[in-house]
């Protein structure tokens, strides 16, 4: 495998203030140093499948999927998504069923299956790779705010 | 009694899930906070991404955005948001936040070949406002410039606009914009006689057939996407026909997926046009009554630079942009040429598949929306593409009446607020009008109360020129605002890079995080965003949006308006105007552009108790008055009473956005159509009013091929664009930890016979070289993008694969907008053995530097 690149050392002698970066395969926020340098690309990340919820930053975030998807059909024929988050396939599955929400039309009536502005699921909801972030993210959890005590160091920077 | 309930239920709950997961919780932990006690303040605010401008609810606790989501009394989304917008709550916090001004420093001093180091403001501005000064007095207003952006708030473009033309006296002010929408916004001016779309969102559900021009709506305008396909879902009639160039998640959900070669779509347009003057759907009353017919010119060139060869074998160059008068027959002998066999053969699409298309069009039952967007846009006939889907509208008289609507979407959220109402094209003035007209400019130095005659009347250079202008030492200060151009501009290495770093120029760059146009800056200005200011954008369907500022940035980061505007004091009118301006108007002598511009008495006008209490204002309490409602309030009496009427300031801090014209409190839906549009005289059913005689002009032209196609060397046509999980250049979005693992690097989509027939496996490294440069990738043979053979595909979010080292930077000549969507490049393997140009060899282009 190609050894990492500690982005802070090809910084090098450019001074950032208060940035943390993360060790990363590539320098995909700020480019090549110098401009003109071609950059090997890293390999291609492998899909997360461990089937584990990833807790939400806020409730109204939509969760990621934390499985492949590759080869879903999601086309006027068929969702897959919905053979097994459809409400009547929950039991089988153990799939978690899709939110309330996405039974309500724009009006906000609440029908009986999927409304149709919902079908394209992953305009929302995307699945994972195991690649590491390339740099901190300090949004803070609105519960380590409320009770800081009891969440210490409650960063969301997974 | 409601404590003691509310209290019973967190014990309960508390104690069920302590029960559940079999664990004693110690007693003062046995508490769920509920949702009143969390105490969020939730406000409104527009989405900071696309044109689309969906409306969002944003949660602050304690000086920060904890929680986001769509909101459910935004018309545009009613409480959808794309993974993007419901990830809006982190785009502020990335660790490398900008907070302090960096210069490039050596021994203490400036020095371009010295690194980045943190500076006061008042350094970085001093230093700014000495090469400003320099230039202006030795060179004069063409060696200034500014590139901004169609994500400034309007208040932001329109005092850089201020700034560059009243006080700088250069329209060498250009947005990002231009990349994204001038073949758009051209092409209505010269249509319609005013800029942005007829109809509106509320056409999604009243139309019986969707044609999408090049654009993949269900990654880039998800939202929308949305819309469509509810509609296309919920009632059985309704179709979907996709044009692209290869196959896509919007192609998955059409009933048609129409793949075409790269540049026929032109071909396709006027065969359409063709079928419908053939079979007899032309609604002649509607064409006799409101459609003036011209042909333009033709063979008018790519936009390169004047001395390359496909400029000078070029007969219109130089006057791409005229067209001349004619008549019906005229226009139809043009499409006349463009027979089924004829699109079929220059498109490559399926016989069966163009007719079905043409037929939609004709038949006069089937409300029609056309919508489009980059694959249009960035054309090198943008402008003619833009004009062949209004000339099929015309014929059939569908057009500004509820689902039937030639709809430009756009990829910014203020493209149309900021870049095209507020004027910051090097062409344009606020409202449509141009630094051309003398009349306008008089209009415009009266609402800003300045001396007759100040305003420039040259063009400024557009974003391409801009960048071959610093490159040849023209263009000398230079300011970038609010985009990372050295990452999306054309052919970079070759026509960008060489700019910034020429010793000659001075490069500011102001932004929220270091991108790869700050890293290669000279000084960089840490950038408030989003909610950190108060704001207005306004969206692709006429709607203008306000929101308030909710948290304070971080440091010393400021606004693009606090910069514009602060700058503005270290200039005095003495010596930036000419002496036979002051001359004429003694009264300005002396004063600093802050004076003249913002303390104008108008931009002044509104006092901090004006200010809503229960929100911070950096920039009122800054300058000591309510400088957004001031600028809005000055800046409004440009487009009312003319066609572009918005509401007073206030007001749109209440609503959910209002689309313009608004009138009478009113807002317009459906413009140019009596009934809905209060511009239009009684009994005439329709006006075009923009234009003097009412009626639109219908522009023909012909298939003219691309620049650059693919051949015996490069054998591979190159399409770049986004993906949806990254905006842009992903300065924001590669930040966020959910959407950079969704998709953390840009790769090469490919067909699998293609990489076959190379050598190539998925997953491999490879090179994707053009005549201007290269990059490497990694090969990606399925997933979300089907390409045909022949064509690929290379996202440019991601600055460690700099695909515009790739592209061409040829652009639509009357538009100036570059093709990002066409160029011949070959793809090898990385490690390929001995070849033509393996990697070993020295860089081509070190002479370059």
């Amino acid at each position: 495998m190609r050894p990492r690149l500690l982005m802070g050392a090809m910084v090098g002698a450019t001074l950032i203030a208060g940035g943390t970066l993360l060790a990363q395969d590539a320098p995909r926020l700020r480019g090549p140093e110098p401009f003109t340098r071609e950059q090997p690309a890293p390999a291609m990340q492998r899909p997360v499948t461990n089937d584990l919820r990833v807790r939400r930053n806020y409730p109204d975030q939509p969760p990621v999927i934390p499985h492949a998807i590759e080869g879903y059909a999601l086309d006027l024929n068929a969702n897959k998504c919905m053979s097994c988050h459809a409400r009547r396939f929950t039991e089988q599955s153990q799939a978690p069923m899709i939110s309330v929400t996405h039974y309500q039309d724009r009006e906000g009536n609440t029908l009986g299956g999927l409304a149709p502005r919902r079908y394209a699921c992953l305009a929302c909801h995307v699945p994972q790779t195991e690649a590491r972030p390339l740099v901190e993210n300090r949004f803070t959890d609105m519960d380590a705010l409320t009770e800081p005590e009891r969440h210490p160091g409650s960063r969301s920077n997974r | 009694m409601e404590l003691s309930r509310r209290d019973l239920m967190k014990a309960q709950a508390a104690a069920a899930a302590a029960a559940a997961a079999n664990v004693a919780l110690p007693a003062e932990a046995q508490n769920i906070p509920l949702g009143e006690e969390l105490r969020l303040k939730w406000d409104k605010a527009p989405c900071r991404f696309c044109g689309t401008g969906c409306g969002v609810m944003v949660g602050v606790k304690d000086g920060r955005v904890v929680a986001t989501h769509g909101d459910m009394r935004a018309e545009v989304n009613r409480g959808l948001n794309c993974v993007k917008g419901y990830f809006l709550s982190k785009i502020m916090y990335g660790a490398d936040r900008l907070t302090q001004p960096l210069m490039r420093m050596r021994n203490g001093r400036f020095d371009k070949e010295g690194a980045l180091q943190p500076v006061s403001w008042d350094r970085a501005f001093d230093t700014m406002a000495a090469h400003w000064k320099k230039m202006l007095r030795e060179k004069g207003p063409d060696a200034v410039g500014m590139f901004g952006s169609g994500q400034w708030t309007m208040f932001e473009g329109y005092a850089a606009s201020k700034l560059m033309r009243a006080g700088f006296r250069s329209n060498n002010l250009d947005p990002n914009a231009r990349h994204c929408m001038a073949s758009a916004a051209v092409t209505f001016i010269r249509t319609f006689g005013s800029d942005e779309p007829m109809g509106c969102y509320d056409d999604f559900e009243h139309a019986d057939a969707f044609v999408l021009w090049g654009s993949n709506m269900a990654e880039m305008h998800p939202i929308l996407w949305t819309r469509i396909t509810d509609r296309r879902l919920s009632a059985e009639h309704v179709r979907i026909h996709t044009l692209s160039t290869y196959e896509h998640r919007t192609t998955d959900l059409s009933d048609a997926a129409v793949i075409f070669k790269p540049g026929s779509d032109l071909a396709i347009l006027n065969y359409i046009a063709n079928h419908i003057i053939r079979s007899g759907a032309v609604n002649r009353e509607f064409v006799e009554r409101h459609v003036n017919f011209r042909l333009a010119n033709t063979d008018i060139g790519y936009g390169l630079r004047p001395d390359h060869t496909l400029e000078l074998r070029a007969q219109h160059a130089n006057d791409a942009g005229v067209s001349h008068p004619a008549d019906f027959d005229a226009y139809a002998k043009l499409v006349g040429e463009y027979t089924l066999d004829r699109a079929h053969e220059l498109s490559g699409v399926p016989k069966p598949q163009l007719e079905a298309l043409a037929r939609l069009y004709a038949d006069p039952k089937t409300k029609v929306m056309s919508l489009w967007t980059m694959g249009f846009n960035q054309h090198v006939r943008g402008v003619w593409a833009n004009h062949m889907v209004y000339n099929i509208h015309l014929l059939t008289g569908k057009i500004s009446e509820p689902g039937n609507s030639p709809f430009s979407l756009t990829g910014q959220p203020s493209a149309c607020g900021t870049a095209r109402e507020v004027g910051c094209f090097g062409h344009r003035l606020p409202a449509d009008m141009q630094v051309t007209n003398p009349g306008h400019r008089k209009l415009v130095e009266e609402i800003w109360k300045l001396p007759p005659g100040l305003l420039p009347s040259k063009v400024g250079f557009h974003a391409v020129q801009q960048d071959r202008m610093l490159k040849d030492g023209k263009l000398n200060a230079y300011w970038i605002m609010c985009n990372n151009n050295l990452q999306t501009a054309p052919n970079t290495n070759n026509e960008t890079y060489p700019g910034y770093r020429n010793p000659a120029n001075l490069i500011v760059c102001s932004d929220a995080y270091p991108t790869v146009t700050a890293m290669a800056a000279d000084i960089v200005l840490p950038t408030a965003m989003w909610v950190e200011k108060e704001g207005a954008y306004g969206n692709a369907e006429r709607r203008t949006q306000f929101w308030h500022q909710l948290v304070d940035a971080p440091g010393e980061a400021r606004s693009d308006l606090w910069q514009l505007m602060e700058f503005s004091k270290r200039f005095t009118t003495d010596e930036v105007w000419s002496s036979e301006i002051l001359a004429k108007a003694p009264e300005y002598r002396g004063k600093t552009l802050f004076d003249v511009l913002f303390r104008n008495g108008q931009v002044d006008a509104f006092p901090l108790s004006d200010l809503d209490p229960a929100y911070g204002n950096h920039e009122a309490k800054h300058f000591g008055f309510y400088v957004h409602k001031g600028i809005w309030e000055e800046y409004i009496r440009c487009g009312n009473g003319h066609g572009h009427d918005y509401a007073p300031f206030d007001t749109y801090h209440e609503v959910r956005g209002l689309r313009w014209p608004v009138v009478d409190g009113k807002e317009t839906r459906w413009r140019y159509r009596e009934g809905y549009d209060p511009y239009v005289e009684k009994g005439t059913g329709l006006q075009f009013y923009g234009n003097p005689d009412k009626k639109a002009n219908l522009i023909g032209a012909p298939y003219e091929p691309p620049a650059e196609s693919p051949d015996q060397d490069y054998d591979l046509w190159l399409v770049t664009g986004r993906v949806l999980e990254h905006w842009h250049s992903g300065s924001m979005t590669l930040r966020v930890p959910e959407l950079y693992k969704a998709f953390p690097g840009a790769i090469l989509f490919m067909h699998p016979e293609d990489a076959q027939r190379r050598g190539l496996r998925r997953g491999q490294e490879v090179r994707i070289v053009s005549r201007r440069g290269e990059i490497r990738s990694r090969v990606e043979t399925r997933g979300r993008n089907r390409m045909p053979r022949g064509t690929v595909f290379v996202p440019f979010f991601d600055a460690s694969q700099l695909i515009n080292k790739v592209t061409l930077d040829a652009t639509d000549p009357i538009s100036k907008q570059t093709d990002f969507k066409k160029c011949a490049v070959k793809v090898v393997a990385a490690m390929a053995p001995a070849g033509p140009t393996p990697a070993s060899m020295p860089d081509p282009r070190a002479g370059l530097r």
